[in-house]
Protein backbone atom coordinates (compact mmCIF):
# COMPACT_ATOMS: atom_id res chain seq x y z
CA UNK A 1 0.00 0.00 0.00
CA UNK A 2 1.08 3.55 -0.53
CA UNK A 3 0.24 6.36 1.86
CA UNK A 4 -1.42 8.42 -0.83
CA UNK A 5 -4.35 6.08 -1.41
CA UNK A 6 -5.60 6.69 2.12
CA UNK A 7 -4.98 10.43 1.89
CA UNK A 8 -6.83 10.67 -1.43
CA UNK A 9 -9.76 8.64 -0.10
CA UNK A 10 -9.94 10.99 2.90
CA UNK A 11 -9.78 14.03 0.60
CA UNK A 12 -12.64 12.73 -1.55
CA UNK A 13 -14.78 11.97 1.52
CA UNK A 14 -13.98 15.44 2.90
CA UNK A 15 -15.18 17.06 -0.32
CA UNK A 16 -18.38 14.99 -0.32
CA UNK A 17 -18.99 16.13 3.25
CA UNK A 18 -18.38 19.77 2.30
CA UNK A 19 -20.90 19.40 -0.53
CA UNK A 20 -23.44 18.01 1.94
CA UNK A 21 -22.89 20.84 4.42
CA UNK A 22 -23.31 23.47 1.71
CA UNK A 23 -26.15 21.95 -0.31
CA UNK A 24 -28.52 20.42 2.25
CA UNK A 25 -31.15 22.50 4.02
CA UNK A 26 -32.21 19.90 6.57
CA UNK A 27 -30.39 20.49 9.86
CA UNK A 28 -29.93 16.79 10.60
CA UNK A 29 -28.48 16.21 7.14
CA UNK A 30 -25.93 18.96 7.73
CA UNK A 31 -24.87 17.24 10.96
CA UNK A 32 -24.50 13.93 9.10
CA UNK A 33 -22.27 15.60 6.51
CA UNK A 34 -20.12 16.99 9.33
CA UNK A 35 -19.75 13.41 10.57
CA UNK A 36 -18.45 12.35 7.13
CA UNK A 37 -15.91 15.21 7.28
CA UNK A 38 -14.72 14.19 10.76
CA UNK A 39 -14.36 10.59 9.61
CA UNK A 40 -12.17 11.59 6.70
CA UNK A 41 -9.96 13.51 9.14
CA UNK A 42 -9.73 10.38 11.30
CA UNK A 43 -8.59 8.32 8.32
CA UNK A 44 -5.87 10.90 7.69
CA UNK A 45 -4.72 10.84 11.32
CA UNK A 46 -4.56 7.05 11.52
CA UNK A 47 -2.82 6.79 8.13
CA UNK A 48 -0.12 9.23 9.18
CA UNK A 49 0.19 7.47 12.53
CA UNK A 50 0.78 4.16 10.75
CA UNK A 51 3.18 5.81 8.31
CA UNK A 52 5.35 7.29 11.06
CA UNK A 53 4.83 4.26 13.32
CA UNK A 54 3.77 6.50 16.19
CA UNK A 55 0.75 6.25 18.50
CA UNK A 56 -0.05 9.98 18.34
CA UNK A 57 -2.19 9.52 15.23
CA UNK A 58 -4.40 6.93 16.90
CA UNK A 59 -4.64 8.89 20.15
CA UNK A 60 -5.79 11.99 18.32
CA UNK A 61 -8.25 9.95 16.24
CA UNK A 62 -9.76 8.74 19.53
CA UNK A 63 -9.99 12.34 20.78
CA UNK A 64 -11.68 13.37 17.52
CA UNK A 65 -14.23 10.56 17.99
CA UNK A 66 -14.99 11.77 21.53
CA UNK A 67 -15.35 15.39 20.45
CA UNK A 68 -17.57 14.31 17.53
CA UNK A 69 -19.87 12.51 19.98
CA UNK A 70 -20.18 15.70 22.06
CA UNK A 71 -20.77 17.75 18.92
CA UNK A 72 -23.59 15.50 17.73
CA UNK A 73 -25.28 15.63 21.13
CA UNK A 74 -25.26 19.43 21.27
CA UNK A 75 -26.08 19.77 17.55
CA UNK A 76 -29.12 17.52 17.75
CA UNK A 77 -30.32 19.37 20.85
CA UNK A 78 -30.09 22.66 18.95
CA UNK A 79 -31.89 21.19 15.91
CA UNK A 80 -34.60 19.89 18.25
CA UNK A 81 -34.98 23.35 19.77
CA UNK A 82 -35.23 24.95 16.31
CA UNK A 83 -37.89 22.39 15.39
CA UNK A 84 -39.83 23.07 18.59
CA UNK A 85 -39.82 26.81 17.99
CA UNK A 86 -40.44 26.86 14.24
CA UNK A 87 -42.05 23.48 13.40
CA UNK A 88 -39.37 23.07 10.73
CA UNK A 89 -35.68 22.24 10.61
CA UNK A 90 -35.03 24.03 7.33
CA UNK A 91 -31.84 25.89 8.01
CA UNK A 92 -32.52 28.55 5.36
CA UNK A 93 -35.45 29.71 7.53
CA UNK A 94 -33.23 30.10 10.60
CA UNK A 95 -31.88 33.50 9.56
CA UNK A 96 -32.76 35.66 12.56
CA UNK A 97 -29.19 36.94 12.90
CA UNK A 98 -28.95 37.76 9.20
CA UNK A 99 -30.14 41.35 9.79
CA UNK B 1 13.57 -18.97 0.10
CA UNK B 2 13.99 -15.27 -0.49
CA UNK B 3 11.91 -15.58 -3.61
CA UNK B 4 9.10 -17.32 -1.73
CA UNK B 5 9.11 -14.65 0.96
CA UNK B 6 9.04 -11.92 -1.65
CA UNK B 7 6.19 -13.67 -3.48
CA UNK B 8 4.08 -14.02 -0.31
CA UNK B 9 4.80 -10.38 0.53
CA UNK B 10 3.64 -9.43 -2.96
CA UNK B 11 0.44 -11.48 -2.52
CA UNK B 12 -0.23 -9.69 0.75
CA UNK B 13 0.35 -6.40 -0.98
CA UNK B 14 -2.13 -7.24 -3.73
CA UNK B 15 -4.72 -8.50 -1.22
CA UNK B 16 -4.42 -5.32 0.86
CA UNK B 17 -4.86 -3.18 -2.23
CA UNK B 18 -7.87 -5.18 -3.42
CA UNK B 19 -9.55 -4.85 -0.02
CA UNK B 20 -8.68 -1.16 0.10
CA UNK B 21 -10.18 -0.55 -3.34
CA UNK B 22 -13.40 -2.42 -2.59
CA UNK B 23 -13.93 -0.67 0.75
CA UNK B 24 -13.02 2.74 -0.67
CA UNK B 25 -15.53 2.27 -3.51
CA UNK B 26 -18.29 1.32 -1.05
CA UNK B 27 -17.41 4.31 1.15
CA UNK B 28 -17.43 6.86 -1.67
CA UNK B 29 -20.67 5.56 -3.21
CA UNK B 30 -22.46 5.49 0.14
CA UNK B 31 -21.15 8.94 1.09
CA UNK B 32 -22.47 10.30 -2.21
CA UNK B 33 -25.83 8.62 -1.65
CA UNK B 34 -25.87 9.94 1.93
CA UNK B 35 -25.54 13.58 0.89
CA UNK B 36 -27.84 13.34 -2.14
CA UNK B 37 -30.70 11.05 -1.09
CA UNK B 38 -33.98 12.80 -0.34
CA UNK B 39 -35.07 10.44 2.43
CA UNK B 40 -33.42 11.36 5.73
CA UNK B 41 -33.72 7.87 7.24
CA UNK B 42 -32.04 6.37 4.19
CA UNK B 43 -29.28 8.96 4.54
CA UNK B 44 -28.64 7.81 8.12
CA UNK B 45 -28.43 4.19 6.92
CA UNK B 46 -25.99 5.15 4.13
CA UNK B 47 -23.93 6.93 6.78
CA UNK B 48 -23.66 3.59 8.64
CA UNK B 49 -21.95 2.13 5.55
CA UNK B 50 -19.48 5.04 5.41
CA UNK B 51 -18.61 4.65 9.10
CA UNK B 52 -18.25 0.87 8.82
CA UNK B 53 -15.97 1.35 5.83
CA UNK B 54 -13.84 3.75 7.85
CA UNK B 55 -13.58 1.11 10.60
CA UNK B 56 -12.44 -1.42 7.99
CA UNK B 57 -9.80 1.03 6.76
CA UNK B 58 -8.56 1.45 10.33
CA UNK B 59 -8.14 -2.33 10.60
CA UNK B 60 -6.29 -2.29 7.27
CA UNK B 61 -3.99 0.37 8.75
CA UNK B 62 -3.30 -1.89 11.73
CA UNK B 63 -5.04 0.08 14.47
CA UNK B 64 -7.77 -2.19 15.79
CA UNK B 65 -8.48 -0.09 18.85
CA UNK B 66 -9.61 2.90 16.80
CA UNK B 67 -11.69 0.55 14.62
CA UNK B 68 -13.44 -0.96 17.64
CA UNK B 69 -14.06 2.50 19.11
CA UNK B 70 -15.41 3.65 15.75
CA UNK B 71 -17.93 0.80 15.68
CA UNK B 72 -18.93 1.26 19.34
CA UNK B 73 -19.22 5.05 19.40
CA UNK B 74 -20.25 5.92 15.85
CA UNK B 75 -22.36 3.01 14.67
CA UNK B 76 -23.56 2.10 18.15
CA UNK B 77 -24.32 5.50 19.63
CA UNK B 78 -24.19 8.36 17.16
CA UNK B 79 -26.36 6.71 14.49
CA UNK B 80 -28.97 5.86 17.13
CA UNK B 81 -28.85 9.51 18.23
CA UNK B 82 -29.40 10.59 14.61
CA UNK B 83 -32.33 8.21 14.18
CA UNK B 84 -33.90 9.55 17.39
CA UNK B 85 -33.38 13.10 16.14
CA UNK B 86 -35.09 12.23 12.86
CA UNK B 87 -37.99 10.62 14.72
CA UNK B 88 -38.43 13.59 17.07
CA UNK B 89 -38.48 16.10 14.22
CA UNK B 90 -41.23 14.25 12.43
CA UNK B 91 -41.66 16.89 9.72
CA UNK B 92 -38.55 15.54 8.08
CA UNK B 93 -39.55 11.88 8.05
CA UNK B 94 -40.46 11.98 4.40
CA UNK B 95 -38.69 13.97 1.75
CA UNK B 96 -36.06 16.50 2.50
CA UNK B 97 -37.59 19.65 1.10
CA UNK B 98 -36.38 20.72 -2.29
CA UNK B 99 -32.85 21.99 -2.60
CA UNK B 100 -32.37 25.06 -4.72
CA UNK B 101 -30.63 24.21 -8.01
CA UNK B 102 -28.31 27.20 -7.81
CA UNK B 103 -27.22 26.38 -4.27
CA UNK B 104 -26.58 22.76 -5.20
CA UNK B 105 -24.53 23.82 -8.22
CA UNK B 106 -22.39 26.20 -6.17
CA UNK B 107 -21.85 23.54 -3.50
CA UNK B 108 -20.80 21.01 -6.14
CA UNK B 109 -18.43 23.59 -7.65
CA UNK B 110 -16.83 24.27 -4.27
CA UNK B 111 -16.47 20.55 -3.54
CA UNK B 112 -14.93 19.75 -6.94
CA UNK B 113 -12.50 22.69 -6.68
CA UNK B 114 -11.48 21.58 -3.19
CA UNK B 115 -11.00 18.01 -4.42
CA UNK B 116 -8.81 19.17 -7.31
CA UNK B 117 -6.64 21.37 -5.09
CA UNK B 118 -6.21 18.73 -2.39
CA UNK B 119 -5.64 15.97 -4.95
CA UNK B 120 -2.91 17.93 -6.73
CA UNK B 121 -1.24 18.82 -3.42
CA UNK B 122 -1.34 15.20 -2.19
CA UNK B 123 -0.10 13.68 -5.45
CA UNK B 124 2.65 16.28 -5.53
CA UNK B 125 3.80 15.59 -1.95
CA UNK B 126 3.27 11.87 -1.36
CA UNK B 127 3.12 10.30 -4.80
CA UNK B 128 5.35 7.32 -4.00
CA UNK B 129 5.52 7.15 -0.22
CA UNK B 130 5.22 3.49 0.72
CA UNK B 131 3.20 2.49 3.76
CA UNK B 132 4.66 -0.62 5.39
CA UNK B 133 2.58 -2.11 8.18
CA UNK B 134 4.44 -5.09 9.55
CA UNK B 135 2.56 -5.45 12.82
CA UNK B 136 -0.57 -3.88 14.30
CA UNK B 137 -0.34 -1.23 16.98
CA UNK B 138 -0.91 -2.83 20.35
CA UNK B 139 -3.68 -1.67 22.68
CA UNK B 140 -1.12 -1.26 25.45
CA UNK B 141 0.94 1.33 23.62
CA UNK B 142 -2.12 3.43 22.86
CA UNK B 143 -3.41 3.33 26.42
CA UNK B 144 0.08 4.05 27.82
CA UNK B 145 0.30 7.11 25.58
CA UNK B 146 -3.18 8.31 26.57
CA UNK B 147 -2.56 7.94 30.31
CA UNK B 148 0.94 9.40 30.37
CA UNK B 149 1.76 11.77 27.55
CA UNK B 150 -1.76 12.93 26.73
CA UNK B 151 -3.31 12.80 30.19
CA UNK B 152 -4.18 16.52 30.19
CA UNK B 153 -5.99 16.24 26.87
CA UNK B 154 -7.77 13.13 28.13
CA UNK B 155 -9.04 14.92 31.24
CA UNK B 156 -10.07 17.91 29.12
CA UNK B 157 -12.09 15.57 26.88
CA UNK B 158 -13.83 14.06 29.89
CA UNK B 159 -14.82 17.52 31.14
CA UNK B 160 -15.93 18.41 27.60
CA UNK B 161 -18.19 15.34 27.44
CA UNK B 162 -19.72 16.21 30.81
CA UNK B 163 -20.32 19.80 29.66
CA UNK B 164 -21.87 18.54 26.41
CA UNK B 165 -24.14 16.18 28.36
CA UNK B 166 -25.38 18.92 30.68
CA UNK B 167 -25.64 21.39 27.81
CA UNK B 168 -27.71 19.03 25.67
CA UNK B 169 -30.10 18.39 28.56
CA UNK B 170 -30.47 22.12 29.28
CA UNK B 171 -30.96 23.05 25.63
CA UNK B 172 -33.43 20.29 24.75
CA UNK B 173 -35.43 20.34 27.99
CA UNK B 174 -39.03 21.56 27.87
CA UNK B 175 -39.64 24.64 30.00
Amino acid sequence: MILNQFLLLAAILFCIGVYGVLARRNGIMVLMSVEIILNSVNINLVAFGAFRDHVAGEVFALFVIAVAAAEVGIGLAIVLLIYRNRRSIDLTEADLLKG
Amino acid sequence: MMLAAAASGGDLFVAQNVFFGAIALVMIVSALRCVTTRNVVHAALWLVLVLAGAAAQFILLGSEFVAVTQVLVYIGAIIVLFLFGIMLTKASMGDDDSVAGEKRLMAALVAVLLAVVMGIALIDSYSDTRLVIDEPQRFGEVSDAIFSQYIVAFEAVSVLLLAALIGAIVVARKE
